[in-house]
């Protein structure tokens, strides 16, 4: 490309390349049941790059032992790793200091370190917490577990029949028994995406914290925690080509300092007697144990990953494809999309009439279509739709227009077989 | 389309899951029991009425799925007459079919062996059992619901 040419005549090719970023992923080249795979079911659990498969093998090859105790080579070599890792999170979302991050097992348990840790010592009789409709199970059932030993309670704020929060009614909610907001970033069911600056805006007018669950923002948005002033963000690595069993929770540094810690055990203390502890600063103070030290440098990997992706076009080619498959779904007679939100990322929740969902599932696998069926954790959205479950098709930007032909294809013949 | 898939879905079980028999509530007194499957959210109730040692009535209400629709749908129209025992080995029979344990002619199974295509579908083994481990626990009397987890 020269410099004088307008940009018209510009190539479309961009750093993002879709077939190639294919190619980084050894289990889309599969057949299942004698149909090329077509993996629609990333909400779940996303597959990962041949880059952080291959790194986590060199890691556990050359450099693993435990960290932050051992004067030897490898244990240096491995805190380098597990450390560096951190600071490639505090990169990745902007963070202000790697303080604030603490490596957990996941969305789950980063959401459950800060019912224990922040809402338990600050919930008192009557007071509230905030969450909205389109919660997973994940962000509700701690609050519930914490709320139930506080004697607090739960407010829900509602979505309308597109599957969109009502800002002005969470709005209302806010009032000064509010302690907390938990508030789903992308939904994982709907494919929502909250309008959660204004909502952190309006919690921080009224002095409220704000926690986001991000497992399903992460791996389609690029998230900025101090443009979004938030103070807690949740999100796990599994979701986001990295490995199981590792995710993070961000925590403003004042807030954290605040903490009292989530687990006792080795690495989060500086000094034990029997008489008294002192716990270590952070982000120590919140790991205590040996932690995922595979997985952690298995999620820098898939950070590594992402950052070499040209986000712009990643955004606009995702949003390509949901526009591509909403499309083809509403062609399909008896076809219902659930989740109709004016912003949305690549999710098609969907009906057909008169099959349930379960066998919708069960055919699409056989057409090599992979999906999930059920509820999707997030038994509350069903239930404000009045629907058992739906049929879920998740997209990544690993997918590809032919993966949405063989969903049609597949939803097609489902109905054939019902007909 | 793919002959596994002709196989699960039959035209027996199509039609039973979208007109299924005896879908209704029993009056007082029965027995009923509730069955859930926590993996997809069905639930089915199973009422049952014994009369002198033998099935008198049983229908459900719920279910979910074309299988498990189906199955409790076919489960009420085969168990009638029978005593509490023979109702038991039918169900053991019906998932040594289910399973892949058997096959459909290893046992006289009657209309149940359309269930056969089940073996090819380990995920759906529990939509076509729920409806039987939940009849077992109506004629027990048992009260706390049936999960297939
Ligand atoms: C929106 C949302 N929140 C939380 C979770 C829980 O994540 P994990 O199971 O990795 O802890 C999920 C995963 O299904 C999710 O989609």
């Amino acid at each position: 490309m020269t410099a004088s040419a307008t940009a018209a005549e510009r190539p479309t090719v961009t750093a993002f390349d879709p077939e190639a970023v294919r190619r980084d992923f050894p289990a889309l080249h599969q057949e299942i049941h004698g149909h090329p795979l077509a993996f629609l079911d990333n909400a779940a659990s996303s597959q990962r790059p041949r880059q952080v498969i291959e790194e986590i093998a060199r890691f556990d090859s050359n450099d693993y032992a435990n960290i932050h105790r051992g004067v030897h080579e490898l244990s240096q070599r491995a805190t380098a790793a597990y450390e560096g890792a951190r600071d490639k999170v505090v990169r990745f979302i902007n963070a202000n200091d790697r303080k604030e991050i603490i490596f957990t097992r996941g969305t789950t348990d980063s959401i459950n370190l800060v019912a224990s840790s922040f809402a338990r010592p600050v919930l008192n009789l009557g007071d509230e917490i905030i969450v909205t409709t389109m919660e997973h199970h994940s962000n509700i059932v701690p609050w519930q577990m914490i709320c139930r030993e506080r004697g607090a309670v739960i407010r829900v704020a509602p979505i309308n029949d597109r599957g969109e929060l009502e800002i002005e009614e969470f709005e209302k909610l806010l009032n000064p028994r509010t302690k907390l907001v938990a508030m789903v970033h992308v939904s994982n069911a709907l494919g929502t995406i909250n309008p959660v600056k204004r909502a952190i805006d309006a919690a921080h007018a009224k002095g409220v914290p704000v926690l986001l669950d991000g497992a399903q923002a992460i791996p389609h948005l690029r998230v900025d925690v101090q443009d979004l002033d938030v103070d807690f963000y949740a999100f796990s690595a599994h979701k986001m080509f990295g490995p199981t069993g590792v995710g993070v929770l961000y925590g403003k540094q004042a807030l954290l300092e605040s903490m009292p810690p989530y687990q006792g055990g080795g690495d989060m203390i500086s000094v034990v007697t029997f008489e008294k502890t002192f716990y270590n600063g952070l982000p120590a103070k919140f790991e205590a144990g040996t932690p995922n030290i595979t997985g952690v440098v298995g999620l820098g990997a898939a950070i590594d990953y992402l950052e070499q992706l040209d986000w712009g076009a990643v955004t606009a080619y995702e949003a390509d494809l949901l526009d591509y498959g909403t499309e083809l779904l509403e062609k399909i007679p008896g076809v219902k999309i659930i989740g109709t939100a004016e912003e949305k990322a690549s999710v098609l929740s969907f009906l057909i009439d008169g099959i349930h969902p379960h066998d919708v599932g069960t055919i699409l696998d056989r057409n090599g279509v992979a999906v999930r069926a059920g509820h999707h954790c997030a038994q509350p959205v069903m239930q404000r739709f009045s629907i058992p479950a739906t049929t879920r098709a998740s997209l990544a930007f690993y997918n590809n227009r032919d993966d949405i032909d063989a969903l049609d294809r597949a939803i097609r013949n489902t109905i054939e077989v019902f007909s | 389309m793919n002959e596994e898939l002709r196989d699960l879905y039959q035209d027996v079980i199509i039609e039973h899951s979208k007109r299924p028999r005896n879908n209704r509530a029993l009056e007082a007194p029965a027995n009923s029991a509730q069955g859930y499957n926590p993996l997809c959210g069905d639930q089915v109730k199973i009422y049952v009425r014994m009369d002198d040692g033998k099935v008198a009535d049983v229908a459900f209400e719920g279910a979910g799925c074309a299988i498990s629709t189906a199955s409790a749908s076919v489960m009420t129209e085969t168990l009638k007459g029978m005593s509490a025992d023979e109702a038991e080995a039918l169900f053991t029979s019906f998932h040594d079919l289910v399973t892949g344990a058997a096959g459909p002619d290893d046992e006289d199974l009657g209309k149940l062996a359309v269930f056969g295509g089940v073996s090819e579908f380990p995920a759906r083994v529990k939509c076509a059992t729920l409806c039987w481990h939940t009849l077992r626990a109506a004629i027990a009397g048992q009260e706390d619901p049936v999960t297939t987890e």
